[in-house]
């Protein structure tokens, strides 16, 4: 494949991975959290932990929409797509997601619910056009990188007057997370955050740019490098990392220029900004309630927002307390060390939000990583 | 005086619709076997119009297996729910080493089902049959209301004979054994998804559906007992299929990315659409596990016939009690290679 194969190249990986291992200093430990489960996702899959030399770390973060969603909206979701007016689409990697009292809404769509898969937010407004007596209701989610076309079907459905058309907005925000995940002066010594470096996303960012994560950068005093997606970005960024720590800067650097501009893609933004206005608080599974951390329907667009049509009214669900995701979120904890991981927690029977998607920090360590775990066989006879 | 003879009236295949009283066992019923099954399928056992098929048999080690298929849609690039019922069941028998002689075919249709499509999917299992040298001997078909069923659903059961010496099961993959694959994965799958009307590819990737007894059969020739293991990479693809083995085996595997065949054109589906071709289905290919020592004569073998040229050897069987399988990326570390969690796609045979 034309622009794929280039980035996965194993010669070049083993280079790169050399002059990382010769610039990291042996005395230094060099912990960099990758936020974006793109990137979790492809340091699991291609296995690059093993071409880091042993004090080069990754933390693994929480950009993954599907697991930063609270229990408690997907109950909600269940329970809107149980009325029996409404068509609930969706995305397919929120289907499997259990809600409260081992429900689900591939559970629920066995039982009846009207609850179809979508590869496009835009599918769902035809859907509405085409069956006019179906409330048909899109449940949205996802970072900076899904919310315009959320917001162009949207605006799609204003134009066509859909009456029936509306959306169950989740849209999350990237800087605030990683502000909360750094934010951690406040705390016990030992509660503090434990990482040195960002990989910043690089979906999000061709969006938003690079310009967001500047003042991050200079509060905080942590690098951050704008990666893309593919092995070899990944390897480049971490080098880019050593090297701001070997010379003591903390800036934004773009490894992916290839796809991110300083400013971002000014068409996405201003559709967002048309269509969406910030929520005052939202709830993040793993993080807590964040401030200024989400998105809402803008007033303009009210008629189309699905919790005041439909009157949704919070419930609040807690995840199991023996659950270490806030720690393995903050790098305080790997996944191996809860209780849980691969005992009560498995992707088939995720309890916590890092085990949910295959992007999530436990879950691509549990499906690519796990036998680095293995107590060896030998050794215990 | 004699009784006047019912006029036969034809069967409207160009236009007719499957009713209800095709499926109720009078004359209707008769008619659709007599204009659609019986031509299509062609064979004295079927011709004789019994309940059952009679047939005598070679002494020895038979194998029987029975698949259902439900894919949806019924026709797609280089298939169709037809011939794929037939390699269904025929490579769940042949993956015993076996030979494989009849198959049974069972019907679901729902009324309001074109006869047409019935002809065509008919006329595709009689060729997919023939050409693989088995007999569609018995059969039935039923019929439920508009919106029990969708569309067609195919049930087909076969037996086939093993030949003397020959045992190939699940549970005999042993440490050192080498592990082959009959050529590229994931080809069916994708097949499928870019007929699935949501997903408007441009592609004309083409289904890999075939019967592989006669790839079997040179393997058997070649080795013999030398074949621990055979199965074919269905639903849940290589990794499932890896994956069950080293579970029924108690052990585990080693493989090496850069020794699988993956078409370019599937690879580029699946890196937009997410997946990864090691749990992508495929409808016409192998793995085997085979003693180390028979491991190039069986890869010759394979590569001189048509559906294993581009057979290779993908890895090794290992000792592990926790029956990991291992595979050291292109890139040059290692991963695990792991079921598939949850449903990748519904109704893909």
């Amino acid at each position: 494949m034309k622009y794929i194969d280039e980035y996965r190249d194993g010669t070049l990986a083993r280079s790169i991975a050399a002059t990382i291992a010769a610039e990291a200093a042996i005395d230094r430990r060099y912990r960099f959290m990758e936020f974006c489960g793109g990137h979790t996702h492809a340091i699991s899959r291609y296995g690059l932990e093993d071409l880091l030399p042993a004090n080069v770390t990754m933390v693994h973060g929480p950009g993954c929409p599907v697991c930063v969603l609270p229990v408690g909206r997907i109950d909600d979701a269940i329970r809107l797509a149980m009325r029996p007016e409404v068509t609930l689409c969706t995305y397919a990697d929120l289907l499997r997601v259990p809600a409260s009292g081992g429900t689900s809404l591939l559970k629920a769509k066995a039982a009846g619910a009207d609850i179809r898969m979508i590869t496009s937010p835009l599918d769902a407004v035809l859907m509405a056009e085409a069956e006019p007596a179906r409330e048909v209701v899109f449940l949205a989610i996802g970072f900076e990188t899904t919310t315009p076309s959320t917001a162009l079907s949207i605006d799609l459905a204003h134009k066509k007057r859909l009456g029936n058309f509306s959306v169950f907005c989740n849209h999350v925000l990237t800087p605030p997370a990683i502000r909360a995940i750094l934010d951690t002066a406040h705390l016990p010594p030992d509660e503090r955050v434990q990482i040195d470096g960002f990989i910043g996303p690089a979906h999000v960012s061709t969006v938003i740019g690079t310009e967001p994560y500047r003042a991050l950068c200079a509060q905080f005093a942590k690098p951050v490098v704008v990666a893309g997606f593919e092995p070899l970005d990944v390897l480049q960024a971490i080098l880019m990392l050593v090297r701001q720590m070997n010379a003591g800067h903390y800036r934004v650097e773009n490894q992916y220029i290839r796809a991110v501009t300083a400013t971002g893609n000014r068409l996405a933004q201003s559709a967002m900004t048309e269509v969406f206005a910030m929520r005052d608080t939202f709830e993040w599974r793993g993080l807590g309630q964040l401030p200024h951390s989400a998105l809402r329907l803008s007033d303009a667009f009210a008629a189309f927002d699905a919790e005041r049509r439909f009157c949704v009214v919070p419930v609040a669900a807690a995840d199991n307390p023996a659950c270490e995701c806030a720690d393995v979120l903050r790098g305080l904890k790997k996944p191996a060390d809860c209780k849980l991981f691969g005992t009560t927690c498995s992707p088939e029977a995720p309890m916590g939000s890092c085990m949910v998607s295959p992007e999530g920090a436990c879950a691509a360590h549990w499906t690519y990583g796990r036998f680095r775990d293995r107590i060896p066989a030998r050794a215990a006879a | 005086m004699t009784a006047p003879r019912l006029r036969r009236r034809k069967l409207d295949i160009k236009t007719g619709l499957v009713d209800l009283s095709h499926g109720a066992g009078g004359r209707a019923s008769a008619q659709l076997v007599d204009d659609i099954f019986r031509p299509a399928f062609d064979n004295a056992l079927l011709d004789l119009g019994n309940d059952q098929a009679a047939f005598d048999v070679a002494a020895g080690r038979m194998v029987m297996s029975t698949d259902g298929h439900v894919i949806w849609p019924l026709f797609f690039p280089g298939g169709d729910i037809g011939s794929l019922s037939v390699h269904g069941t025929i490579n769940d028998l042949a993956m015993a080493g076996a030979q494989p002689l009849h198959l049974a075919a069972s019907y679901i249709l729902e009324e309001g089902f074109p006869l047409a499509d019935l002809q065509r999917i008919a006329i595709s299992m009689g060729r997919a049959a023939r050409a693989a040298g088995v007999a569609i001997v018995t059969g039935d078909t039923k019929v439920v209301e508009r919106g029990k069923a969708d569309g067609l659903f195919i049930t087909t059961t076969g037996i086939g004979v093993v030949p003397p010496g020959i045992v190939i099961s699940g549970d005999r993959a042993r440490p050192g054994d080498r592990v082959i694959a009959s050529g590229s994965i994931g080809d069916h799958g994708v097949a499928v998804m870019s007929r699935r009307a949501n997903l408007g590819f441009e592609t004309e990737i083409v289904s890999d559906s075939a019967a592989l007894n006669g790839l079997v059969a040179a393997m058997v020739g070649a080795v013999g007992a030398g074949l621990r293991v055979m199965r074919d990479p269905t639903r849940g693809g290589l990794a499932a299929t890896l994956n069950e083995i080293a579970r029924q085996s108690r052990c585990g595997f080693h493989i090496h990315e850069s020794a699988l065949v993956v078409r370019p054109d599937v690879a580029a589906a699946c890196e937009l659409l997410g997946l990864d071709p090691l749990n992508v289905a495929n409808e016409g290919k192998l793995v085997a596990i085979v003693d180390p020592a028979a491991a190039d004569r069986l890869l010759a073998a394979m590569q001189a016939h048509p559906l294993g040229r581009e057979a290779s050897i993908i890895g090794t069987v290992t000792e592990d009690d926790q029956g990991f399988v291992q595979m050291t990326t292109a890139f040059g570390g290692d991963r695990i290679v792991d079921w598939l969690t949850g449903e990748q796609l519904p109704r893909i045979c």
